[in-house]
């Protein structure tokens, strides 16, 4: 008999692939690092997403990754921009430097 | 009652102008005086056609004004033949008041603020001449108050106006207090402030209420006693001086401060037989208090400020002696002639450039020929000379008094000659004689605009005695007695036949007063009366030093109250609990700014642990 993967082979993938975007946004000092590690994480879930629409024989989940893939998209474009701006302006993009909006 | 709805249009007429004029003309002072002119005018005009259409009619129009529970508040417009009388007077001398104010203030900075100022007055004297009800007397008696503080304080970049304005509005509040506590209890026992419904069923619950009738009436008397200057709370009158001489002429003598003679009139059946003998002992203690200080004062306008208490304090003994008829009778010549003589005082202050000493002025008889003719005649009906109507009037209140009090009857006389005394001093030294100063020997007639005003007021004074007042009055209130004859000649000596002693003593008094004052000041270039009895001259001068006593009493004690209460303030609000509360946010607020260090990275740690416990805590345990 052939093996074939299960919901929790997925759903263990997932997990390792969201631990590891968010060790990175929370260790690496590179904004853009941290951008696509957040990236990771956003696909982390797609994942888990896609495997229990999979497994249940739901297209609610297919559906709903498209929209985080659509969002992503526009939020990337947002993100990066911003991230060019603050580097022409202020010659960095690592995070401890844009510390302002501290009391 | 015809023509019911000219009563809304006279009452608001003149706030109309007065609101127009604050919203629109400030800028422009020809149009300002056009229109608080138009609207007086209007007012008296519409008074004179109602009266015409209705006669001394009686009625009453009332809407609902505003209501809590089953109470109902209405606004009465009450017109009966007291309040019509008072009606055209109030409208009337205003108008002319009006009219002479062009000339006095013209060239003044707040010339149109001033013609808003008087309108809004006349809006409220009306008010209260038409009002209902308490309440809505009390309204239109505060309104008044409000009116009377913004005209003395016209120039309130003088201290002195603006401390005078202060002062009025602060005694006028003392009184006004037992006023509303007087109103306040009435509603409790009587259940009713409706003066028709109280007239009808007050008889019947005074002998049940006992003392309290009496406190009642008492209470009410307080705010007479503020509105009409009596002693002990006289001290603001002179004071109110300070405004434009029209001011003092039409609010500070002839209508606003008999506003309180025309209260105790209009609310007589009120009064308990010991209310009355209270009312009666502060009216005559009041005139004879002013009068005698009115002897030694030396500013034209305070010597005829003491004479309108005098005569106020007059009028109040009249109505308390049970002669409200009388004592209304005496407020309408009153209003006439002691417009005159201010108008007179202000002709002579502007023609003088604001020189208010008599000693200052002398010979100006001459120099100003209408001024002093009217001034004279003013002062004669004053003084009572017949067959001017100060005269019959004060002949009335004399008669009152000859059947009801001797004490009072003795008083009323004795004030009658200091009376035409100092208005004989004020005259033979500020007219006769040589001229004392420079601006006295170059002083020149007014301009025209401000003399037919007093010709006019002259006139009225003459003839006010016998043109049919008496009988109007008579109908409606007791105190008046005496026939009304049908020939001229009849009314001319009708006095003389219905009491000839009050008759006979009024004349002697002027007489006497003339008398000692032309002895005392004809021809003299000083003062006799300090050189000779220096004492009595000083603590006249000084008005008693009564000033002094509620400086030192009242007002230091108040002063002292402040002090503390603004101790109070400072240490125990401002300084304890105001700043525990503030101690305490500070605090917090510097502790948790120290979770704001602005790197994201923390952030994210946060919002992730944050996250992982809110699920452990709704998906485990």
């Amino acid at each position: 008999m052939q093996w074939t993967p299960g919901l929790e082979h997925y759903l263990a993938v997932s997990f390792v692939l969201f631990s590891l975007g968010l060790l990175g946004v929370v260790v690496r000092r590179n904004l853009l690092v941290m951008y696509m590690c957040l990236e990771l994480m956003l696909n982390a879930a797609n994942l888990a997403l896609v495997a229990f629409s999979r497994f249940r024989a739901d297209l609610h989940g297919q559906m709903l990754v498209f929209f985080v893939i659509t969002v992503a998209a526009a939020e990337v474009a947002v993100g990066l921009a911003l991230l060019v701006a603050l580097y022409r302006q202020r010659r960095t993009a690592h995070v401890e430097e844009v510390s302002l909006l501290r009391l | 009652m015809k023509f019911e709805g000219l009563l809304w249009w006279i009452l608001f007429l003149p706030l109309g102008a007065a609101v127009w004029i604050t919203l629109r003309t400030l800028k422009n002072p020809g149009r300002s005086a056009a229109l608080s002119i138009g609207a007086a005018l209007a007012s008296f005009v519409l008074a004179v056609i109602f009266w015409a259409a209705n006669g001394w009619t009686t009625g009453q129009v009332s809407v609902s004004w505003w209501r809590i529970g089953s109470w109902t508040a209405s606004f009465d417009l009450r017109v009966d033949p007291l309040s019509l009388l008072m009606l055209l007077v109030v409208t009337g001398v205003g108008s002319v008041i009006h009219i002479y104010s062009v000339g006095y203030m013209r060239g003044d900075p707040g010339y149109a603020r001033y013609f808003a100022c008087l309108s809004l007055f006349l809006f409220s004297m009306l008010g209260i001449v038409l009002a209902g009800n308490f309440l809505q007397m009390f309204v239109f008696w505060e309104l008044v108050g409000v009116s009377s503080y913004l005209l003395i304080g016209h120039w309130f970049e003088r201290p002195a106006a603006a401390d005078a304005a202060k002062k009025a509005f602060l005694t006028n509040r003392l009184g006004d207090l037992g006023f509303l506590a007087g109103i306040l209890v009435l509603q409790g026992v009587a259940g009713t402030l409706d003066f028709g419904r109280l007239e009808e069923t007050w008889p019947e619950q005074v002998s049940a209420l006992g003392a309290t009738a009496t406190v009642v009436g008492l209470l009410i008397f307080c705010g007479v006693v503020g509105k009409s200057a009596q002693f002990p709370l006289h001290v603001w009158l002179p004071d109110a001086m300070e405004g434009p001489t029209p001011v003092s002429a039409l609010i500070h003598a002839a209508t606003m401060v008999a506003a309180g003679v025309y209260l105790l009139c209009r609310v007589f059946f009120l009064f308990t037989p010991e209310a009355l003998m209270v009312v009666a002992w502060t009216g005559g203690l009041t005139a004879l208090l002013a009068a005698s200080i009115a002897v030694q004062q030396n500013d034209i306008k305070r010597v005829l400020a003491y004479s309108t208490l005098s005569q106020l304090g007059y009028m109040v003994m009249g109505v308390g002696l049970g002669g409200p008829a009388a004592a209304m009778f005496h407020l309408v010549t009153h209003a006439f002639f002691k417009a005159l003589l201010f108008l007179g005082a202000g002709s002579v202050i502007c023609a003088l450039h604001h020189e208010q000493n008599i000693w200052r002025m002398g010979g100006l008889w001459r120099r100003m020929p209408v001024t002093f003719w009217t001034f004279l005649v003013g002062t004669l009906a004053l003084a009572g000379a017949w067959p001017l109507s100060g005269f019959f009037s004060k002949d009335a209140l004399l008669a009152v008094a000859w059947g009801r009090s001797l004490p009072l009857f003795v008083l009323g006389v004795g004030v009658a000659v200091l009376t035409s005394f100092y208005m004989f001093r004020l005259v033979w030294v500020a007219f006769g004689g040589p001229a004392r100063s420079e601006a006295a020997a170059h002083a020149a007639e007014s301009p025209q605009g401000m003399l037919w005003p007093l010709r006019l007021l002259g006139v009225l004074s003459v003839v006010a005695g016998v043109i049919g007042i008496q009988p109007v009055l008579q109908a409606i209130l007791p105190g008046l007695e005496g026939s009304h004859a049908a020939s001229w000649w009849g009314r001319l000596m009708e006095p003389f036949h219905h009491a000839p002693v009050p008759a006979a003593a009024g004349l002697a008094a002027l007489l006497i007063g003339v008398g000692l004052a032309w002895k005392g000041y004809a021809g003299g270039a000083e003062d006799p009366v300090p050189n000779r009895w220096p004492v009595l001259g000083r603590w006249l001068r000084d008005r008693f030093y009564l000033d002094e006593l509620y400086e030192g009493t009242v007002i230091w004690f108040h002063d002292a109250w402040a002090r503390v209460v603004a101790g109070v303030e400072r240490w125990v609000l401002n300084g304890f609990c105001l700043g525990l509360v503030r101690g305490g946010t500070d605090l917090l607020g510097q502790s948790l700014r120290l979770l704001q260090s602005g790197n994201l990275q923390t952030y994210a740690l946060v919002f992730v642990v944050g996250l992982a416990l809110l699920l452990w805590w709704t998906l485990g345990g």
